[in-house]
């Protein structure tokens, strides 16, 4: 028996809105959760080795889709709420996407940026951060890049300055390395962690970025550089008022009246800066985007 | 000759007719979308990307093709009993299997040349939207005419492929003949693990037996230049030239045995 076109029509029609009408209902439900501190995330295949072999002729494919897998993974991460943050998959993503794509530099460099990056921010793990650039240095012995990448995870997120400056130097060293590499280790040496030696590690950072992302990052780091030279010279003005007229200022106002201000200071990204008015000293606006400031010990730096 | 070409265009029609340049446009519109969207989902890496996504695509789209087109091509003649009368006519069977290979090779290559085509124009238009940070970071051009390196070795790879194809087809069902054909490109990959036995198994026997099959199985994983051609790393043309000849000498053996099997058949 043949089913007329009509009553097939009516009938797919009705299917496809009852499905449709289901899926909605779907959404609605409310959605079977995980346990308590389970992320749900998931990495079958742990073994770079063992996925490189599986990916045959197309491992550096297999190599590009681990490292967007790892960079939704951190971006994904970063959008949760702090509490229930864990990048724990971000380490074997990168490990397995440079394995299975040894020339992928930029996976060697961002990952170490996501991993060296402080918690909640990023991972927490310098540690780590340095093991994946020691690895692309194994698998591309000549790339400084590798180096004075390692050197600045020591300078930043250590601040050992000392280890900083000798890496640097090991970088300074090496085939294709700029000009520039034997100063900046020169200048850690002598001058340790200070808003100088980080300004100049982070504009030939600028300058030499290839990406957006790294150059976005090395602006705000400058900005947040800048912001600690304005409140030093505000701080300053706070005990030339100190000076003249015998207390703390208590406002702006009062810097302002005098003279020594010709408005409120506001930060590199427009925040105006906040006065404590017990210590007289300046600070960044809670809502400032320059927010945490990097902090300097330059009791670590070197002989 | 004449025979050879009239199969081979025969198949090709044929071929056409089954929709099979369909799969061009789902390749346009996989790189299109790809080109969309991995820019907002990768670090600055777009190009690099593309590029390794296409040239996957080409080789994964034409390998899918090679074999399942090629398994069945002397089969559905078989089991439709058209090979009957084709044999009945004033045409030998060894030119009956070679314009069935040519026919194949030829809807390849037509299929490869579209994508290459799509490829370098999505690779022109991500080019150009590129800003000069980006640049900076590129290995090598955009439209980089030595893509063409790797993409005439997966052009020979799946001739070789394709012969395999046919190869069983002609002693075997289509489902067991693409096992087959698809068991020994991957098992084509591994070869130069099958060279490195020794290091894994301490055993003369084995390490023997692993090195005659890695001279005897089809060594795919030689026509694999995807990785240096994308980061602009030369290919020497001795390679190049070599592989080359290994393809063609190893399809050209893969398809006299065909020929030689085919020729003992039986079709009573």
């Amino acid at each position: 028996m043949l089913v007329s076109p009509q009553l097939t029509a009516v009938g797919l029609s009705a299917l496809f809105v009852a499905a449709v009408g289901l899926q909605a209902a779907i959404v609605r439900q409310p959605q079977p959760g995980l346990p308590e501190g389970e992320t749900g995330n998931l990495l079958y295949v742990q073994s770079p080795e063992a996925m490189r072999r599986m990916a045959l002729s197309f491992d550096r494919l297999a190599g590009d889709l681990y490292w967007i897998r790892a960079l939704q993974h951190f971006g994904g991460t970063r959008l949760m709420d702090p509490a229930e943050r864990k990048y724990d998959l971000l380490w074997p993503l990168l490990d397995l996407a440079t394995t299975l794509d040894p020339e992928f530099d930029i996976a060697f460099r961002y990952g170490a940026i996501f991993l060296a990056e402080e918690f909640p921010s990023g991972a927490g793990r310098p540690d780590q951060a340095i093991d994946l650039l020691e690895k692309g240095l194994e698998l591309q012995p000549g790339e400084w890049r590798f180096m004075q990448d390692i050197g600045f995870v020591h300078y930043w997120w250590f601040q050992d300055y000392g280890t900083a400056a000798e890496i640097f130097q090991q970088a300074a060293e090496m085939e294709g390395a700029p000009n520039w590499m034997g100063a900046l280790a020169a200048v850690v040496l002598a001058q340790g962690g200070n808003v100088e030696s980080s300004r100049r590690l982070w504009l030939e950072m600028l300058e030499t970025a290839d990406v957006e992302w790294l150059r976005a990052q090395a602006v705000l780091r400058l900005r947040q550089l800048d912001a600690i030279d304005q409140m030093a010279a505000l701080d300053q003005l706070s005990l030339e008022y100190e000076r003249r007229s015998g207390a703390l200022p208590q406002s702006w106002g009062d810097l302002i009246r005098t003279g020594l201000l010709g408005g409120v200071p506001v930060d590199p990204d427009g925040y105006p800066y906040v006065l404590n008015s017990f210590w007289g000293s300046a600070s960044l606006s809670p809502q400032s985007t320059l927010n945490p400031l990097p902090t300097f010990d330059t009791s670590l730096a070197g002989p | 000759m004449r025979a050879i070409r009239l199969v081979a265009i025969n198949v090709f029609r044929e071929l056409v007719r089954d929709r099979i340049l369909y799969s061009l446009v789902l390749f346009a519109i996989l790189l299109i979308v790809a080109a969309v969207v991995v820019g907002q989902l990768t670090g600055g890496e777009d190009i690099k990307i593309i590029k390794d996504l296409g040239l996957a695509a080409i080789a994964v789209f034409g390998l899918l093709m090679a074999i399942f087109i090629g398994v069945g091509l002397v089969w559905k003649d078989v089991e439709r009993r058209s090979i009957y009368s084709l044999l009945s006519k004033p045409i030998r069977r060894w030119e009956f299997v070679v314009g069935k290979f040519c026919g194949l090779a030829l809807t390849l290559l037509v299929n490869v040349a579209v994508m290459t085509a799509v490829y370098y124009l999505v690779l022109a238009y991500m080019g150009s939207q590129a800003t000069p940070f980006q640049r900076l970071a590129w290995l090598a051009p955009t439209v980089d005419p030595m893509l063409m390196v790797a993409i005439g070795l997966i052009v020979m790879e799946l001739t070789l492929v394709t012969a395999l194809a046919l190869f069983f087809s002609t002693i075997t069902g289509p489902f067991l003949s693409a096992l087959l054909t698809f068991g020994l490109w991957v098992a084509g990959h591994f070869n130069a693990d099958l060279r490195a036995l020794e290091t894994f198994v301490d055993s003369a026997p084995i390490t023997l037996i692993g090195d005659v099959l890695y001279f005897v199985l089809p060594n795919f994983a030689a026509f694999d230049v995807k990785a240096p051609v994308v980061y602009g790393q030369p290919v020497p043309v001795a390679y190049v030239a070599t592989t080359v000849l290994y393809g063609l000498v190893y399809a050209a053996f893969v398809l006299l045995a065909t020929v030689a099997v085919f020729q003992r058949r039986d079709f009573k």
